[in-house]
């Protein structure tokens, strides 16, 4: 069968690891990654915070989600060096001294999760949502919320936490 | 993934000079497409040029009336960005019905014109793509072909444009400025992307060594009639089987002017001045907007698993151009089709 023809190319010289600077977290943190390590790697393999799923590493399924400088996005498609001095935050900087966030509280007490793989992501996206204001009704929810699969199928009680977390905040 | 070099730019000049530097270089922005390609191995760019700290993040009105969007404008900005809620609801609209928010916050304007098919086959490095490698062969010709394209294909691919933004900009025939070593030029929109010929591997007519840096939209958005219709296999975050865009003026139940665009069924957006026209002058009903619909399907082929497209596309037409008549837009949260 036919491979792509690129194979060709001429070696390309190992790049210089590359220094990033990120608060993450409410944390500033200095790293070198190689300009291939995603945002995800570096958080996970790099910074042990491992809170922060991967699920398809290709921006399907949402488990990576996190908030980068207030905004949710797929940790998984976003190179580390891209995002120099941006603040970051994952699942492990939600809660406030000790206390959960109202999310997490929610999804708690919603049964919102069944494995719970998907639901630091499930959780980020959330709480993106909430800041950007969209989302009034469950059907607005859940459409801003089709960036997060759940294999368990706990959608109904994903849109119930979220819905208790919205009338706190 | 291979290994790759990573550059920033520091300004446009400098991007172009960079990328007319390098010929297996690529600009990256929001990477939401570019990077999953290159995780398939389908991109191998030995170097990136991050071009996000460019200063083209601003969407202002034009002294024309028009709307200038700076080609790093996120598309979830750009959907929820005041004048366009107001003034160009149909982009808004199509927009939003496309991807997950997450994406839509990191996906750039310029960088949704250039993304490319979501066929398997050009995916799936074993299988033959005269897409990725040019005069390997089509495998989707002959094989799963449902989410295929049914005008405008070739003997050589039948790939189709994944965008949703890219279908309401066709309707709304907007511009798209460009610059390279040799300066600036426009593009109508109609011209920005290729149908494949025997040339699918280039998807449109943006030289090798530009860069967008702009989009703009005359000031006619159709905000008071209009629609974006999207049927697919999901609810939601799913590539369009048939969509349709539509911008239309009336005078009473009159129409004085229709546009209208698909998506999902071809290389580029699919619109046809022809099949517009016939609606000139012409009551608002159904019969006018049927006789609309063939005129744009005129010469659509399916091949095994995508006939059903055609007629879908026929009806899908007809019920868009009745949505837009009526001034009832299909809503992108609630998916009820009414």
């Amino acid at each position: 069968m036919a491979r792509t023809s690129t194979a060709t190319q001429p070696p390309i010289p190992a790049p210089d690891k590359i220094p990033v600077a990120l608060i993450v977290n409410g944390v500033k943190t200095q790293l070198k990654v190689a300009p291939w390590t995603t945002l995800l790697d570096a958080l996970r393999d790099h910074l042990d915070l491992t809170g922060t799923k991967k699920g398809c590493d290709h921006g399907q399924c949402g488990a990576c989600t996190v908030l980068v400088d207030g905004r949710r996005i797929n940790s998984c498609l976003t190179l580390a060096v891209m995002k120099d001095g941006a603040k970051v935050t994952t699942i492990e900087g939600l809660a406030t001294n000790g206390a959960l966030h109202a999310l997490q509280q929610a999804f708690i007490d919603h049964d919102a999760f069944q494995c719970g793989y998907c639901t630091p992501g499930q959780i980020c996206s959330a709480a993106g949502l909430i800041a950007e204001g969209k989302a009034k009704s469950a059907d607005e929810i859940r459409e801003l919320m089709s960036g997060n699969i759940c294999r368990c199928g706990a959608y109904p009680n994903i849109v119930a936490a979220i819905q208790q977390a919205m009338g706190q905040s | 993934m291979i290994n790759f070099q990573y550059a920033r730019a520091n300004d446009v000049a400098d991007a172009v000079r960079q990328i007319a530097a390098d010929p297996t270089a690529k600009f990256i922005a929001g990477g939401t497409n570019l990077i999953d390609l290159m995780k398939e191995d389908v991109e191998r760019p030995t170097r990136l040029i991050d071009i996000t700290r460019l200063p083209l993040k601003t969407v202002e009105e034009t002294p024309d009336g028009g709307l200038s969007i700076g080609a790093l404008v996120p598309n979830a900005d750009l959907a929820y960005h005041p004048v366009v809620e107001k003034r160009y609801p149909l982009l808004g609209s199509a927009i939003l019905a496309g991807a997950s928010q997450q994406l839509r916050n990191m996906a750039s304007t310029g960088g949704n014109l250039l993304q490319r098919t979501r066929c398997y086959y050009f995916y799936d490095t074993a299988t033959p793509c005269n897409k990725r490698e040019p005069g390997s062969g089509c495998s989707a010709i002959n094989g799963i072909n449902r989410m295929h394209a049914i005008l405008g294909a070739s003997d050589a691919c039948i790939a189709t444009h994944p965008s949703d933004m890219c279908v309401a900009l066709a309707a709304l025939e907007a511009r798209i400025h460009a610059q390279g070593p040799g300066g600036e030029r426009t593009i109508a929109f109609a011209d920005f992307h290729r149908l494949p010929g025997d040339t699918p591997h280039i998807d449109t007519n943006l030289h090798a060594d530009e860069i967008i840096t702009a989009i703009t939209l005359p000031p006619q958005g159709f905000s008071a009639n209009y629609t974006y219709l999207k049927l697919r296999d999901r609810l939601s975050y799913a590539f369009a089987l048939v969509s349709v865009a539509v911008g239309m003026e009336l005078d009473g139940s009159t129409i004085k002017h229709a546009r209208f665009a698909l998506g999902g069924v071809a290389h580029k957006p699919w619109r046809d001045k022809a099949a517009e026209a016939v609606l000139n002058g012409q009551a608002a009903s159904a019969d006018n907007f049927a006789r609309a619909a063939d005129l744009l399907l005129q010469g659509a082929k399916g091949y095994e698993h995508n006939a059903f497209k055609i007629d879908l596309a026929r009806r899908a037409i007809v019920r868009a151009l009745t949505q837009a008549a009526r001034g009832t837009p299909q809503a992108q949260s609630n998916k009820k089709v009414l």
